[in-house]
């Protein structure tokens, strides 16, 4: 490929005055229990560990490491509330609960939207726009799935599984909580929760909604901590199910532990999604696509087009036009509701991101970061594109998990098909193209579980999101989504 | 007076991409009828008749997905027209393997052969009744479709030498996959017989590939293999299952362990079917 000009255009160089938004509608206390039958308690031993704001490193309060003991207590309060009132709760019943926790969310959204990006670095655009909203969509969509569920293509009366054990990721963590508990709350089963050890908050927030909204003690119970607190939970003999959200390294562990077990369980693992870009694709919507496809989020997004494959003959072109895309987008203070690019998670994730992202240039590839200023404190990676990269490069083969695109050719619809296949992940594809015959030849083909054709990142309650092969089985959201907690 | 005659033994072999080979290892074993009689020679699948049969399964998967509902409905109901036409020769095999008078075995071929139809009849549903149009909030049209896992592994059932064989095979071939069968260690010659049937029966070669051997043996080859998507589990017990579960999940497989008494049908169609959600702009 020529080397891109990497001139700003004339947009790139406006500066913008910083709007911030208010972090004072964000009351947090300084240190927080776990949410068990309905109440805060103290953990066990009583130990505490920091959640800081990743973004300037400053800490936002001290959330309790749960031990094997606290798991236990969860998951009897669960199984309890289980036997006693939940069961016995009728579907319109369960439904009336589930909408007034999508409402209460709707009504505290800008004060969960805050939480959100002082404890998770992703800018305040997004958790406003996308994580709160969807979150609040969750529970409303599933809220009238829960007096219907014969009507679900189970047979006439599906069953609940019971206890279901629950772990989710730091990258959307109150969208991963709804995710995961609208479904399992309508279809009646009761939840123990696990946030993960860098993203509590939005969590515990939550526990606080759910108070406000009345349910029963012991329906939802969420317990924080690392590793460790969700080694215990999926190792629990009075757990049903597990469903977990997270890397395929651990689904495959979690997998394994269960596997003697009569648990059911549903993973959403890792990815390493294909973006492919075909030559009569709209240029301006393809190269936002791209770019929303890879940086929303940071990156930390399992379905992310993390490989762009794009046609020879709009190679140069694409990546001339992505490279300066990339330059203005606004990387910096997650609050500033002009901010793009926010922080990355965690030290431990940036540490990551380097270390895969030298790979790159080691093993040959090109490498285009943005020249953008980045904060002195917190943990930040400027947005960055690799070009000449071949299959065998680790940065084509792994999930990197932050903002970091590797940009691959082909020549035949076949290739890139072929190349997209290429991976023992199968999670989301990207197909950009304005013929739709070839779109769908090549969605026809693609071993993944959502195919995005003239679009990317798009998420909905009511669409199924899953992958296949090493992403994972189980679907979470719409109908298929209800399995995963249905006795079926 | 006329000599007498010497009948001619048939040798029970494998089934790999459409051929009926020995194994590989010039292994044989001998199988006998419920009452303790010599029934047959049995091909002793090895490790590597396993690996040549997944790269069967996996070669010819996207071709049997690609051919139209409808075309693989017809090669199903083809294969229940063959086993109709050698009942006798099934119901035989089955009475003998699993010690059942002429009566309940001539029965439960005919129950092989019934579930054979119901099958066929499934592949051009599958997608209406598992699949579907989602309404998502923006300018997409939103739909998911049913597809296969791609190659599913079979440990079949010990005991049910046709009728288990035929749902533990037929479930996945069905919903598009394609299959590498272990037959019953003990009671083979059923399965081996349906698949001689098959490739009489216009199913491109690799579909179903059938192993017969030492089930202890293989289960694990099948289990680890990183080009099998799905296993089914019927076959072995509840420790073995546990074992295999574990080596499965090395590579994220799916596992269909069979209930007890299971009344829905439709739960080992559904065990090996993915849902692919596809997004597209909606826009002048």
């Amino acid at each position: 490929m020529d080397e891109p000009e990497l001139t700003n255009s004339r947009l790139g160089s406006l500066e913008y005055d910083p709007a911030p938004e208010s972090t004072a509608i964000a009351h947090f206390r300084p240190s927080y229990g776990i949410f068990i039958d309905g109440r805060f308690t103290d953990p066990s031993s009583h130990e505490q560990f920091v959640s800081l704001n990743p973004a300037n490193e400053e800490v936002l309060a001290t959330v309790a490491q749960s031990s094997r003991e606290d798991v236990d207590r969860a998951v009897a309060s669960a199984r309890h509330a289980y036997d006693t009132v939940w069961s016995r709760t009728s579907g319109p019943e369960r439904a009336k609960y589930l909408f007034r926790i999508a409402r209460l969310i709707q009504e505290r959204a800008r004060e969960l939207a805050v939480v959100e990006t002082l404890d998770n670095g992703k800018p305040i655009r997004e958790s406003r726009d996308v994580d709160v909203p969807l979150s609040a969509a969750h529970f409303f969509y599933y809220a009238g799935w829960a007096d219907k569920l014969g009507y679900a293509g189970f047979g006439p009366d599906p069953r609940p599984i019971g206890v279901a054990g629950q772990i989710i990721p730091w990258n959307f963590p109150l969208l991963m909580a709804a995710w995961k508990l609208a479904p399992a709350l309508a279809a009646g089963n009761t939840c123990v929760l696990k946030p993960a050890e860098t993203t509590s908050l939005s969590a515990l927030l939550l526990a606080e909604i759910l108070q406000q909204a009345d349910l029963p003690p012991g329906v939802v119970n969420i317990i924080t901590g690392d590793g460790s607190s969700g080694a215990a939970l999926v190792d629990h003999p009075g757990v049903d199910k597990i469903a977990f959200t997270g890397s395929t390294e651990v689904g495959r562990l979690i997998q394994q532990r269960v596997a003697p077990s009569q648990k059911r369980l549903t993973l959403e693992l890792g990815g390493k999604g294909a973006n492919i870009v075909f030559d009569d694709a709209p240029i301006d919507e393809m190269i936002e696509g791209i770019i929303d496809g890879i940086f929303f989020n940071q990156g930390h997004v399992c379905c992310a087009g993390s490989r762009l494959l794009v046609q020879e003959s709009i190679a140069d072109e694409v990546l001339r036009r992505l490279v300066r895309r990339m330059e203005q987008l606004r990387v910096g203070d997650p609050m500033d509701k002009n901010t793009d690019v926010g922080a990355i998670n965690s030290a431990a994730q940036l540490a990551r991101i380097r270390e895969l992202s030298s790979f790159g240039e080691s093993e040959g590839a090109t490498r285009y970061t943005s020249s953008c200023m980045l904060p002195d404190k917190g943990y930040w990676f400027a947005p960055t594109v690799f070009a000449n990269v071949s299959q065998s490069h680790r940065i084509a083969r792994e999930e990197i998990f932050g903002p970091v695109l590797s940009v691959l050719t082909f020549r035949t619809p076949e290739e890139a098909v072929v190349k997209a296949n290429n991976t023992n992940y199968g999670l989301a594809c990207g197909v950009w193209s304005e013929k739709g015959s070839r779109t769908l030849w090549v969605a026809q083909r693609l071993r993944a579980g959502v195919i995005w054709a003239n679009t990317y990142n798009k998420f909905d309650p009511s669409s199924p999101f899953g992958g296949v092969r090493e992403s994972g089985f189980g679907r979470e959201g719409g109908r298929h989504g209800l399995e995963a907690y249905l006795d079926v | 007076m006329s000599e007498p005659r010497l009948d001619v033994r048939k040798t029970y072999k494998l089934l790999i991409n459409g051929a009926f080979p020995r194994s590989e290892s010039g292994r044989s074993y001998k199988v006998f009828t419920q009452s303790g009689e010599f029934l047959a020679n049995v091909a002793q699948g090895s490790r590597k008749d396993l690996r040549d049969a997944v790269l069967a399964a996996r070669g010819v998967q996207a071709k049997w997905w690609a051919s139209s509902a409808y075309n693989r409905g017809q090669v199903i109901y083809r294969l229940a027209e063959m086993a109709e036409s050698r009942r006798d020769e099934l119901a035989v095999h089955v009475g003998a393997a699993e010690g059942l008078r002429a009566p309940e075995a001539f029965a439960s071929v005919a129950r092989a052969i019934d579930r054979i139809v119901w099958y066929a009849g499934w592949t051009d549903k599958i997608t209406q009744v598992y699949g579907g149009a989602n309404p998502v909030a923006g300018p997409f049209f939103n739909f998911s479709l049913p597809t296969p896992s791609g190659v599913v592994a079979v440990l079949a059932s010990q005991e049910s030498s046709l009728e288990g064989f035929v749902d533990a095979v037929l479930a996945p071939i069905a919903a598009g996959n394609t299959v590498v069968a272990l037959a019953s260690e003990l009671r083979p010659t059923p399965a081996v017989l349906l698949g001689e049937m098959s490739a009489t029966s216009d199913f491109p070669a690799g579909v179903l590939n059938i192993i017969t051997g030492v089930t202890s043996e293989l289960a694990p080859t099948l289990a680890s293999h990183e080009e099998i998507d799905g296993i089914d589990l019927a076959g072995v017990g509840v420790d073995q299952a546990s074992e295999l579960n574990v080596i499965a999940a090395g590579s994220i497989k799916r596992v269909f362990r069979p209930r007890q008494n299971d009344t829905d049908p439709t739960r080992r169609l559904r065990a090996f079917i993915e849902t692919s959600t596809v997004w597209h702009t909606i826009g002048q």
